[in-house]
Parts: C-alpha cells; sequence; structure tokens
C-alpha cells in the first residue's frame, strides 16, 4: 500500500528577484542571478517548484578601522581586508557567489568617506570582479541618504541591490533605485506587520514588487535566532497562502550577526569548555546560515571561506531533488 | 485531543442524566473536545466507546522514552509543524556512534560525555552514545553497552537479535533504543523488545515500505517505537520527516504517529553539523552523527536550544544583581529587563568591555525593554525598588546609574526616587561597549 503524500496546494509562488547585469543586460557582470521563486517550504521538492538555489554573498566592509576580530581577519588577511578590490578577489576566489559591500567608511567614525568616495569604491568593487553585487550604507542615517544616491547612480545599469530601505527613511533610496535599475531591501524589525507596511509603501513609489528583497533582520544562532525563523516562517507562509506583500525573497546578513558573538569569536584558551574557537568560530556562522536557509532565506550574506564552503556544500545538497 | 465535541458525542450514552456534572450530553462533548472534562465523569459510556475515544483520543505522535532517571529522554508528542503555532515539546536528542570493538571505546564514551556546556545561565548536554556492533561479536557488544550505559543514554545498533540480546540482559534495565528491527529480521527484534521491554527502531527504506513495517510490527502487538524512513541525503531526509510529521499531526496516520531517527551521511565535521542543524529544524526526534567535536557540537545545541524555545513565554533570567568581572565599589551599574535576550546581550557587551560591572536585570515578568516600559513594568519606581532591595547605596561609592536609551522619558523618576544621577546609555546593546570604554575605561 502506498502512502498517500500529503502536498499543500499554495496560491502562488515568491517572487524571483534577478542581481546583475550582464553586457548584453545593460552591465558588466560575468553572470546575473536569479533568487526566489520558491512555490513551496524551502527544499519540499516534491510538492513544487523551487527554480533558483539560494546564494550566498561575501562581504568587503570599506570599514577604515575594521573592528572584526583578529580569528576572521586572519582567515581573510590583513592586507585583504584594507583594500575592497582585492577583498572582492579574495571572496571571489572563496566561492562568492555575489559581493555584499557594506559601505562602513562613510560613517564619519569609521572612516567617514565623502558620497563620491563611497561610489568610488562600488566601482573599485565593480572592476576586480564580475560577480553582482550588494551595497549597503553605513548605518548612521544622516550619511547614508546621500552616499546610496551616490552609489546608485554611478553604477546604473548594473543591476544592485542597495539598502537598506526602513520605515522612517525609504523615500529616497527608493527613486535612486527606480531611476537606475535596482533593486532595494525593505529592513523590518521581527515584525510582519511593519514588514508588509513597508513593501507596499515602496510599491507605492512604483517601485515593481519583483525588485524588492526583505531583509528580516535576524539575530544569531543563540540570541534569539528563533524569533527571526518563525517570523520567515509565518511569512513564507503568508506569501504562498496569497499574500503579495510578503511574496518576496528573504535576504540576511549572517556574518555581522554572527561574529558579534563571543561564541563565535572567544578564543580557545577562555572559552576552553566551549571548544576550539577555530571550529567554533565558522561553525557558529554556518549554523545561523544553516537555520537561515531552513527559515528560507534566499541571500546570505557571509564572512568567513569556511563557514561559506560548508554552507554551499549544503545548499547543493538541499537543492538536489 | 484530535476529535470534535460531535465526534465523541455520537459515542456517549446520551442520557443527559447531569451526573457528571454537566447539563447535557453535547456539552459534555464539547467539555471533553476542548480538554476541560474527563470521560471518567460519565458513569454510563460503554467500554467499547471508551476504548474507541481513548484511541482516537491518543496524541497525534506517540510519547517515547529512552534511557532511565537522569539520563531518560522524552521523545515525540508534538502537535504542530510550526512553532509559531503552539510549540514544540521534545528537543532532538543527539546521539553519537562508536563502534563497539573500537581500541578508544573508553576515552571515546568519555569524550561523548563530555559534549557538556555552559552558556547564557543554561547547561546543555548530548544525549546519546550509539553503540555500533561492528565486531559482530555478543560478549563484546555486552561489554562496551555496559560502558556505554555508565555515561548516556544508549542505543544499541546490531542486526542480530542474539547480539542485542546479550547486551540487554546487562543493561535493559536502562532502556536502550535498540536499532533497528528491519522487513528481514522484524519478527525476531520485535521478540526482543518485548522480553526487554525496551523502546525499538523501525528501519525501512521510504515511506512506504516503512507504513507497511509499522503496522506488522503493531500487529504484533508492539508499539514502543522510533522510526526511520532510511533515507540519508540531506534534501531527502527533510522530505520524508516532513511528510511523517504532517501525516501524523494533520492526518492523524498512526502509522507515522512516532518519534524519528535518522543518521548524518556527511563526512566533514562542519558538513555534518550543520546537516545536522537542518534536522533539527526540521522534525528529527533523533539525528546519529559521527564527529563528537565541542566546538561543532556548541552552535547545533545552542540552536536546537532556539528552535524547542516555548515563542508564548518568553525565557527569563532571574532578576538579581549580576556581577560581571571582579567588579569593585567603584564598577559601573547598568539596568536591564530579566528578559533573557535584553539581559545577555547586555551582558556580552559589557562583557567585552572588559570593564568590570554590575547589571540589575528588573523584574519585567521576562518581556523586552520597550515592551516592559510600555507595559507599566519598566519604569523610575521598578528600578528604584530594586536598586533598594540589592542595597546599591551601601555596595557603590558612587551614585551613578545607567538605563537603556530607549527609555530615556524614565531618567527624571527614576533620580526623583533614588536622589542618584541617571546616565542615559545606548538605545542597543552593540552600543555598550564603545559607551563603557569612552565613559569608564
Amino acid at each position: 500500500m502506498a502512502v498517500q503524500i500529503l502536498k499543500e496546494k499554495y496560491a502562488q509562488p515568491v517572487r524571483a528577484f534577478k542581481l546583475g547585469n550582464t553586457a548584453e543586460e545593460g552591465g558588466t557582470r560575468g553572470y546575473s542571478l536569479t533568487v526566489g521563486g520558491e512555490g513551496t517550504l524551502p527544499f519540499q521538492h516534491y510538492e513544487g517548484e523551487n527554480p533558483n538555489k539560494p546564494i550566498v554573498a561575501m562581504e568587503v566592509n570599506s570599514n577604515k578601522q575594521l573592528d572584526w576580530k583578529d580569528t576572521l581577519v586572519d582567515a581573510i588577511g590583513k592586507d585583504v581586508v584594507a583594500d575592497p578590490a582585492k577583498w572582492a578577489q579574495f571572496n571571489k576566489e572563496a566561492g562568492a557567489d555575489a559581493i555584499y559591500l557594506k559601505l562602513d567608511s562613510a560613517d564619519p567614525d569609521k572612516g567617514g568617506d565623502s558620497p563620491e568616495a563611497c561610489a568610488q569604491i562600488a566601482k573599485d568593487v565593480l572592476a576586480a570582479v564580475d560577480l553582482p553585487l550588494i551595497v549597503a550604507g553605513s548605518g548612521n542615517a544622516t550619511v547614508d541618504e546621500e552616499v546610496l544616491m551616490a552609489v546608485a547612480e554611478a553604477t546604473k545599469g548594473e543591476g544592485l541591490l542597495l539598502g537598506f530601505a526602513e520605515t522612517e527613511h525609504y523615500k529616497a533610496l527608493v527613486a535612486a533605485c527606480l531611476g537606475n535599475g535596482h533593486g532595494i531591501i525593505a529592513r523590518s524589525p521581527l515584525d510582519i506587520n511593519i514588514c508588509k507596511q513597508l513593501n507596499i509603501l515602496i510599491g507605492e513609489m512604483n517601485m515593481p514588487m519583483e525588485r524588492i528583497v526583505i531583509d528580516p533582520l535576524v539575530s544569531s544562532v543563540g540570541y534569539g535566532i528563533e524569533y527571526a525563523y518563525s517570523i520567515m516562517e509565518r511569512g513564507r507562509i503568508g506569501a504562498l497562502t496569497g499574500d503579495k506583500t510578503l511574496a518576496m525573497p528573504l535576504i540576511a546578513t549572517v556574518g555581522f550577526e554572527a561574529w558579534r558573538q563571543k561564541e563565535a569569536w572567544g578564543t580557545t584558551e577562555e572559552y576552553a569548555e566551549w571548544g576550539e574557537q577555530s571550529q567554533r568560530g565558522p561553525a557558529w556562522e554556518a549554523t545561523t546560515a544553516a537555520a537561515c536557509l531552513q527559515g528560507g532565506v534566499d541571500i546570505l550574506c557571509m564572512r568567513h571561506p569556511d563557514a561559506v564552503k560548508t554552507i554551499k556544500h549544503q545548499i547543493d545538497a538541499l537543492m538536489t531533488k | 485531543m484530535g476529535l470534535t465535541g460531535l465526534a465523541i458525542f455520537k459515542q456517549l450514552p446520551k442520557k443527559n442524566c447531569k451526573e457528571c456534572g454537566v447539563a447535557t450530553c453535547m456539552a459534555f462533548a464539547m467539555a471533553l473536545a476542548a480538554g476541560k472534562a474527563s470521560l471518567d465523569a460519565c458513569p454510563y459510556v460503554t467500554d467499547e466507546a471508551k476504548e474507541a475515544l481513548d484511541s482516537a483520543a491518543a496524541p497525534p505522535i506517540k510519547t517515547v522514552k529512552v534511557g532511565v532517571g537522569e539520563k531518560e529522554v522524552v521523545l515525540g508528542d508534538e502537535t504542530v509543524l510550526f512553532r509559531h503555532d503552539k510549540t514544540f515539546f521534545h528537543p532532538t536528542g543527539l546521539g553519537f556512534l562508536v563502534d563497539d570493538n573500537d581500541a578508544e571505546l573508553d576515552a571515546k564514551i568519555d569524550n561523548i560525555d563530555g559534549l557538556q556546556f555552559d552558556r547564557v545561565g543554561q547547561h546543555y548536554v548530548v544525549e546519546f552514545v550509539t553503540l555500533n556492533n561492528a565486531s559482530g561479536d555478543a560478549a563484546a557488544f555486552a561489554a562496551a553497552a555496559e560502558k556505554a550505559a555508565a555515561k548516556k543514554a544508549v542505543i544499541l545498533k546490531a542486526d542480530d537479535p542474539a547480539v542485542l540480546s546479550a547486551a540487554l540482559d546487562k543493561i535493559a534495565a536502562e532502556k536502550p533504543l535498540i536499532y533497528a528491527a528491519t522487513a528481514d529480521n522484524y519478527e525476531a527484534i520485535t521478540e526482543v523488545a518485548k522480553k526487554y521491554e525496551v523502546p525499538m527502531a523501525v528501519y525501512a527504506e521510504g515511506l512506504d515500505a516503512l507504513e507497511d513495517l509499522v503496522n506488522k510490527i503493531v500487529a504484533l502487538g508492539y508499539k514502543e517505537l522510533v522510526i526511520d524512513p532510511g533515507s540519508r541525503q540531506t534534501a531527502q531526509v527533510l522530505a520524508d520527516m516532513t511528510q511523517i510529521r504532517r501525516l501524523a499531526v494533520k492526518k492523524t496516520f498512526r502509522p507515522f504517529g512516532y518519534p524519528t531517527i535518522t543518521f548524518t551521511s556527511e563526512e566533514d565535521a562542519l558538513d555534518e553539523a550543520i546537516q545536522a542543524v537542518a534536522y533539527v529544524a526540521k522534525y528529527c526526534s533523533i539525528v546519529v552523527m559521527k564527529n563528537a567535536i565541542k566546538g561543532y557540537v556548541l552552535p547545533i545545541l545552542s540552536w536546537r536550544q532556539n528552535v524547542f524555545t516555548d515563542p508564548q513565554k518568553p525565557v527569563a533570567v532571574e532578576p538579581k544583581l549580576m556581577e560581571i568581572g571582579a567588579v569593585t565599589p567603584d564598577s559601573p551599574l547598568y539596568i536591564t529587563t530579566n528578559f533573557s535576550l535584553s539581559y545577555y546581550s547586555v551582558e556580552g557587551e559589557v562583557e567585552a568591555s572588559r570593564i568590570p560591572s554590575y547589571i540589575i536585570p528588573i523584574d519585567t515578568d521576562g518581556t523586552s525593554v520597550l515592551t516592559s516600559w510600555a507595559a507599566g513594568k519598566f519604569g523610575g519606581e521598578q528600578i528604584a525598588a530594586a536598586m533598594k532591595a540589592n542595597d546599591m547605596d551601601s555596595k557603590l561609592n558612587h551614585k551613578d546609574v545607567i538605563i537603556p536609551g530607549f527609555v530615556a522619558v524614565i531618567a527624571a523618576k527614576l533620580k526623583d526616587e533614588t536622589g542618584w544621577n541617571v546616565i542615559v546609555g545606548p538605545k542597543e546593546a552593540s552600543g555598550i561597549s564603545g559607551f563603557a570604554k569612552a565613559n569608564f575605561a
């Protein structure tokens, strides 16, 4: 007797987002990447289409006083992290599908780069590697608007993904993305209603919904990731059952969250009972990423090459039908 | 559980005798369906109806216990597919494989037992030694089983009923899980499980074969089962585990109403660890791994703790004065809430500042800073009371207290209540380290 497999019937798939433009598409990228488009809960291939695999965008941070822990910097190289172009090349060799350029140097406390200087960094990264590019501001709202505007204009036609749009300030970024052919990251702090509202507000400015990617603001494993996990599961169920304001791909700043925690960077000497830091660090980041994949994340922004290697291996396994 | 009031009503005597304390049989049926009454209250229900109702009302996934005493692991009895629908009840048990003829058997068992961690006020352990009968020898297996059972709950992995019996002669009282009954040996293995009264894993390749085999074993009268659909490829395991959970919970499909077990297939230790992470998220009751390495197991256990946290019950820390580092009467004093996420974020950053400090987590019933402030649980009065209760006036040489930036509005009230100088700290915990260095270094 055969078991009657229980397949869910869904109203719609998640929208797909295309990151990066090749020469034929008006840019200079070696390839473009499509993410999202899922027709099922994560990796339940037997009940629908999951046409695109999740991708890893490795971080390049422009912060002149980079405050990353030595253990993480050493895995990349001190000379590498001092030069965004070199760093981008390193990331490509480490298996990155895309680059996540975090323009922390725009913050007056982290270098105070002008909007023009920031735009130049983005162009340098584009020149260094042919990977699709994601760019995020410094987090300092007073400078980010102009910085992202300058980046959007300087990279017109490349099909970037720019962030972060938040409910208090999104209009300038939406305008910059709209006018220059970029996608936008809509960030909402662990709240499904704010997430929907922000997507609607962005849509009202005539931004096509398929150019929005949701950042639900995940946290690290061990530090409340279960809240983000449940928000993502609820959001995906909402999207599949017909809520158009939730049917966008997800992005998560995994590396940033994981490496803030002492479980990742605490030395073996100081935290011997937690095991070897050289294993624990990449594992903490990879575990956070693996949890995000089960929650339905499409774009993982990551840092450590070992964590990236293992998560890419898992993504291939998860996409095996 | 699982039955509608109407379905229950059909089985009741329909006398409306009121002896159960409810006006009508229908009302009693509704109360039963809501879990607010017990069938025992009805003096006239027939034995047949009682049995029918009991078995229909059995939970969708059976509870199975492995191990005894402190080593007991409770598996199954889950009722939802998503933790946001209610909660997940019984955390995935982690087991680690050891061969019974391993020259370093003792050291490996000790190593598995040593996978213990303290973090965020919790103690994490792994549950099982999974003893593999690599020797093919009954006496060696039994001797190794005794060693394993001295430290952990045990999964006995062997095909031969005689080998399993030899081990069970020694450790049946420890209630190990035997692995596994298959299509080839199920009758003999089920006999062993029955004889020694131990739970038994059922292994079949694919869901169809698994249903078939479970039904055969249940027909033999044994239900202390843990089921293994045989898949080992990551996506296939997730698909099978999802189907087992869905069919059990949504369709009350009895053949799949048991806890589950799987084995990792990845060889590289980090690949293996995050394979286990996926299995913890998606419905495996037991995951058996090969590499017992602390640095890889800590993140798995942290994730497990997250997934199995009750979403409706905030995790709180004890609202008492906390000392971070070698504090002195000159150390700074921080205030936060006793919501564990708030507290441990603050604690982590204070620790990172490397400036010994005091923290008082105010009792806000485990709610966060803004939520508790909005609910009137985190204001000048409550903080003043906690400072007084902890006798801060005499403990410290200074009179500076730091409050979270999000509740700057309570500063004046707190100053009035205590006479202390109130410093408004950063809004986010991530700002504390920089704030501390700028102000107290």
